[in-house]
């Protein structure tokens, strides 16, 4: 069963549209990614399921609800969770305290003691720094952090945005066992990633993005061996 | 060859903008500049039309070195831009944008002349029936043309387009793609750096690719599209997803 739908949604920003009628759907506690060259509208995509952007046509469905109008915060309570690209941390607040700040849904707060644990576990490194201000961070430390952020809101569905954009090798595969854990935990995942092979190895479902349509999808698998993936991305 | 470009670097603090590209580009050639995002194409741009002088390398265009030297002097050499970001003058008509481009841009035209040229650089670009509202009031798509006719208008032998593609829907881009090899046709090199790929693959007779400020491959669209070094540039290291599959092997 989809647990979030997108039905032919159009939007963009100002009189610039970016999205052309995308439909996607997310099966529950299934990993999707989402994937596509530059400038193609992934994030606007996530800004516009997440409601930071509000659909210029179509509709966005959550568990069975028309949730095309409802704001960011609200999707939030509802277990509609993001993790922006840039991480967006509160760099002048510690480990814990930003953690802390990503429970605020209320369905998060009574689980707040056991997600801290999780998170914990999953990430030793934001432990040991778990009283160190998130500015002095490294890079990967930081997606961590953002990620574990998102994890402590109790999400339903979790996005993340360029999971793996300059990070290390060994970084990058660490975050990726990660998620794999969080699908075992029955979270249903949406992936925006960069690196196409990885997005194409670790999800069950992919939609390729190109100039603001959905270009192909399918499951990864088969995906992985289409060579039109590759001119999707390149035009030729 | 109208313009070269020879082992230009340029560094931002700790960041390597751009490392020792070289290019050399013939006369009435579209030449694509492609790369992900922060690769140094508009980087380059910048370099070639002065705005930042290269800490190393040298740019000869029309068989003058030009580095370092600024954008109005190459300007009125030959060497027109567009922006990424439009920059219309937003108090002035349109057609007065455009005169704008032409008193400063090659030829030097008083303000008589240029009102000709820029009624007939307005006509090819259609904003014909937007020339004398307020260049503030443009759409997104025409601000696009505006920006383009205002350095046509320069009548340059070389046209530098950034991006003149992104935002407008699929007709608009057809046009605009018209547009630009009419350009061509009447003489003009054109480089463009654009992420319409399908546009880009198009309409260029080579194109380049940059990567973390480094060229890493040259050749025709279809040489580059089958790149193993573009293909990985865009779509990620593959051994880093073997290693993936092995890890997720070993845990069963």
């Amino acid at each position: 069963m989809a647990i979030l739908e997108i039905r032919n949604v159009s939007s963009g920003y100002g009189e610039v549209q970016i999205l052309w009628g995308v439909t996607l759907a997310l099966e529950t506690s299934k990993l999707t990614s989402l994937v596509g060259g530059n400038g193609v509208g992934k994030t606007t995509l996530l800004r516009t399921i997440m409601g930071s952007l509000k659909p210029w046509e179509g509709s966005v469905w959550f568990e069975g609800q028309d949730v095309s109008q409802a704001a960011a915060y609200d999707k939030a309570e509802m277990g509609l969770i993001l993790v922006p690209e840039g991480r967006q941390l509160f760099t002048d607040m510690t480990v814990a305290e930003n953690l802390e700040m990503g429970a605020t849904p209320k369905r998060a707060r009574p689980h707040i003691k056991r997600n801290f644990e999780r998170i914990y576990e999953m990430f030793p490194r934001l432990k040991e720094r778990k009283h160190q201000k998130a500015g002095t961070l490294s890079g990967g430390e930081q997606q961590m952090l953002a990620v574990g952020r998102g994890i402590m809101a109790e999400p339903k569905v979790l996005m993340i945005d360029e999971l793996s954009l300059g990070l290390a090798p060994v970084l990058v595969l660490q975050l990726f066992d990660v998620l794999r854990q969080l699908k075992t935990m029955g979270m249903t995942l949406l992936l925006v990633e960069q690196n196409v092979h990885m997005a194409l190895v670790v999800s069950d479902y992919a939609f390729v993005l190109a100039q603001g349509r959905v270009e192909l999808e399918g499951p990864s698998r088969v995906l992985a061996k289409n060579e039109h993936v590759r001119t999707a991305y390149l035009g030729l | 060859m109208i313009l070269q470009v020879a082992g230009v670097s340029k560094r931002f603090g700790g960041l390597q903008a751009l490392l020792h590209v070289t290019l050399d580009l013939p006369e009435g050639r579209i030449l694509g500049l492609i790369g992900p995002n922060g690769a140094g194409k508009t980087t380059l741009f910048n370099v070639i039309n002065g705005v930042y002088p290269p800490e190393e390398g040298r740019i000869i265009f029309n068989g003058e070195d030009v580095t370092a030297r600024k954008p109005y002097d190459l300007a009125r050499r030959g060497l027109a831009r567009t922006h990424q970001i439009v920059r219309p003058l937003n108090d002035l008509t349109v057609r007065e944008n455009v005169m704008v481009g032409s008193c400063f841009g090659r030829e030097d035209r008083g303000l008589a002349e240029a009102a000709d040229i820029a009624q007939e650089v307005i006509a090819f670009v259609g904003l014909e029936t937007w020339s004398e509202q307020l260049a503030g009031n443009l759409n997104v798509a025409q601000k696009k043309r505006l920006e383009m006719a205002r350095a046509l208008a320069a009548r340059p032998y070389l046209l530098l387009l950034d991006e003149v593609l992104a935002g407008l829907n699929p007709s608009e881009i057809s046009t605009m793609v018209e547009s630009i090899q009419k350009i061509r046709e009447q003489g003009v090199t054109i480089i463009m750096i654009e992420h319409v790929m399908h546009a880009v693959m198009n309409v260029s007779d080579r194109i380049i690719v940059l990567d973390y400020g480094q060229q890493i491959a040259e050749g025709t669209p279809q040489e580059i599209a089958n790149d193993e070094r573009v293909i990985e540039a865009y779509l990620g290291d593959p051994r880093l997803a073997a290693r993936l599959m092995e890890q997720i092997d070993e845990e069963g």
